[in-house]
């Protein structure tokens, strides 16, 4: 993912002499063919986000378009005010790259877990908020927000797999669907895509017909396709490695009380401070519910009672 | 200048019936030096203007009143301040032309100022920034994370003023959080430090245009203005509670009187 990030950002910066690599001291060998390539417009600001964000917004202010980064939460939270009060409040094309899904940060402890990040900045409006599956979808994303004037939240999960059947596909304001089961919606974002093409796998073989709808373009939402898929499907599950208030879930929340759907959603997601016990990414899914396994059974459960 | 800023602080804020009137009458003074010819470029859509943020965005009403003195704010647009509906609000919007960043929670408008002066650099501009921030904003982290980074970073064409008034919200500077002595931290920080009389506005004009704004790998500069907090009304100098209060009838008209018998005393300055 990171790696798309940065061919990306070459690409994009061969072309556009207005890109600048902003970093708090983080991506180590990520960022280095930049460098390389452009040093007169790449800055490390040291270990200091809030500033960083600060000099992002000026920079934009002259004409310039930023690329922020750090890891997921210090990009999205220790300075949030100053997102709020720069590029948001003043539309400027600032682009914050925070690196790390849920817990892809695994064994480092829950100070490195961004799980409230996309519920916070999707309350901004106008940021564009942005979470690809893979790599190939990364790079449909950052050529789709190449033309974007306001500013964009990027989060960049560390996996570097494929999901299948997403074949790379990003539009902004569109959720990608994968499947067109009307048994059960899955929506998922980032790493998360993964377990649930796997999941709408495991229920195939009981006999659900799921459809996967990968959110990547979190804001601007979907929110005509969400309207379309939960006005016919009886229930939606959100998987995310995030707290359950303020992601996909609460979305798809909005959009069917909103519309007066008749589906029902299950927040498949974290519901509690991640505090004492840390590990291996996959030992975090599990613990906290985040598998396929555990969507699959979560909808044959909630379809047989309903039943 | 500087008079006739301060008149329009106490008559726009006595109408309004806001506060915020000792930090407006401290800044009048660098806002007459900076508006009466210290910034280059007229025009808010001249690339090549240097810029002015104003970071300490409670103190705006003393910039709509010297941007009402340079004639970049009408008086039609003046007479909106904090009505319904109008841009020329409490705190600084960029929706009013002049007006450069939208400011009001204090600590952030120095990373921005460093910001443009780093794009500037990048694009060849001559345009320089000027960012004015109170004593008590450099309470705030970030000030000095913005200041590290416009050191490293070399940034001549960056100026921060600093309205050393030496009052906060709830208090004198020295009692919540002491910030002296101002000029050695910041040459400490690795830049250019000057201290200034801040209610003489020749002397603040002479200081800015003196530093070496030009050389575009010099230091940053910071000229420390030793103000008074509420200067030119007698009941408001040094006095804390003018940080929030409006003024009564009694208390316009004396102040009014003041400011009338200082411009006299001027020879109508």
């Amino acid at each position: 993912m990171r790696r798309a990030f940065i061919d990306s950002l070459l690409a994009l910066a061969a072309h556009d002499d207005s890109i600048v690599l902003l970093t708090g001291d983080l991506g180590y060998t990520v960022v280095e063919p930049f460098v390389e390539r452009h040093p007169d417009r790449f800055f490390n600001v040291g270990v200091a986000e809030q500033n960083m964000l600060g000099i992002a917004t000026g920079l934009a202010q002259s004409g310039y378009t930023p690329f922020a980064y750090s890891i997921a939460t210090f990009a999205s939270m220790r300075g949030y005010e100053f997102i709020r009060n720069g590029p948001v409040l003043h539309e400027l094309p600032v682009r914050i790259v925070g690196v790390g899904d849920g817990f892809d940060y695994g064994p480092n402890g829950p100070t490195h877990y961004p799980l409230e990040d996309i519920g916070l900045m999707r309350l901004q409006p106008g940021l564009d908020v942005i979470a690809p599956a893979d790599p190939a979808q990364t790079r449909a994303a950052m050529d789709a927000l190449a033309t974007e004037p306001g500013p964009a939240y990027i989060k960049l999960g560390k996996g570097g797999g494929s999901v299948a059947g997403l074949d790379g596909r990003f539009r902004l304001g569109r959720a990608e669907l994968i499947g067109s089961g009307e048994d059960v919606a899955i929506l998922a974002c980032g790493g998360m895509a993964g377990p649930a093409v796997e999941a709408a796998g495991l229920l195939a073989a009981e006999g659900v017909d799921a459809t996967v709808a990968v959110i990547a373009s979190v804001s601007p939402a979907p929110l005509e396709d969400l309207a379309e898929l939960l006005g016919r499907v009886p229930l939606t599950i959100a998987l995310e490695a995030h707290y359950v208030t303020g992601g996909l879930g609460s979305l798809a929340c909005e959009v069917v009380a909103e519309r007066g759907l008749d589906c029902r959603v299950i927040r498949h997601g974290v519901r509690e401070v991640p505090r004492g016990e840390s590990g291996s990414t996959l030992h975090l899914h599990r613990r906290h519910g985040l598998t396929a396994r555990a969507v699959a059974d979560s909808a044959v459960s909630v379809l047989n009672s309903s039943r | 200048m500087s008079l006739s800023i301060r008149r329009t602080v106490i008559e726009q804020s006595f109408r309004a019936g806001v506060g915020h009137i000792g930090s407006c009458l401290s800044i009048a003074d660098v806002l007459a030096a900076l508006y009466g010819g210290v910034l280059r470029g007229d025009s808010d859509d001249d690339p090549e203007r240097d810029r002015f943020i104003l970071s300490k965005g409670h103190a705006v009403l003393a910039l709509y009143a010297a941007l009402h003195e340079a004639g970049r704010l009408d008086t039609a647009e003046l007479n909106t301040y904090c009505t319904d509906g109008t841009a020329v609000s409490g705190h600084p919007d960029h929706a009013l032309g002049p007006i450069e960043l939208s400011t009001g929670s204090l600590g952030q408008g120095l990373s921005v100022g460093a910001g443009v002066a780093l794009g500037a650099r990048l694009s060849g501009s001559p345009s320089r920034v000027f960012v004015l921030l109170s004593d008590a904003e450099c309470n705030e982290g970030a000030v000095w994370e913005a200041a590290m980074f416009a050191a490293h970073h070399r940034l001549g064409n960056f100026v921060a003023i600093i309205d050393a008034n030496g009052q906060q919200a709830l208090g004198r500077t020295g009692d919540v959080l002491d910030m002296e002595p101002l000029p050695e931290r910041w040459r400490a920080f690795g830049w250019d430090a000057h201290e200034v009389d801040g209610s003489d506005p020749d002397a603040l004009a002479a200081q800015l245009d003196a530093l070496d704004t030009a050389q575009h790998t010099d230091e940053p500069h910071v000229v420390v203005a030793r103000t008074t907090f509420g200067r030119g009304v007698s009941y408001m100098e040094s006095q804390v509670h003018w940080h929030y209060w409006p003024m009564s009838e009694e208390l316009y008209a004396q102040a009014i009187g003041e400011l009338d018998a200082d411009g006299a005393a001027a020879g109508g300055r």
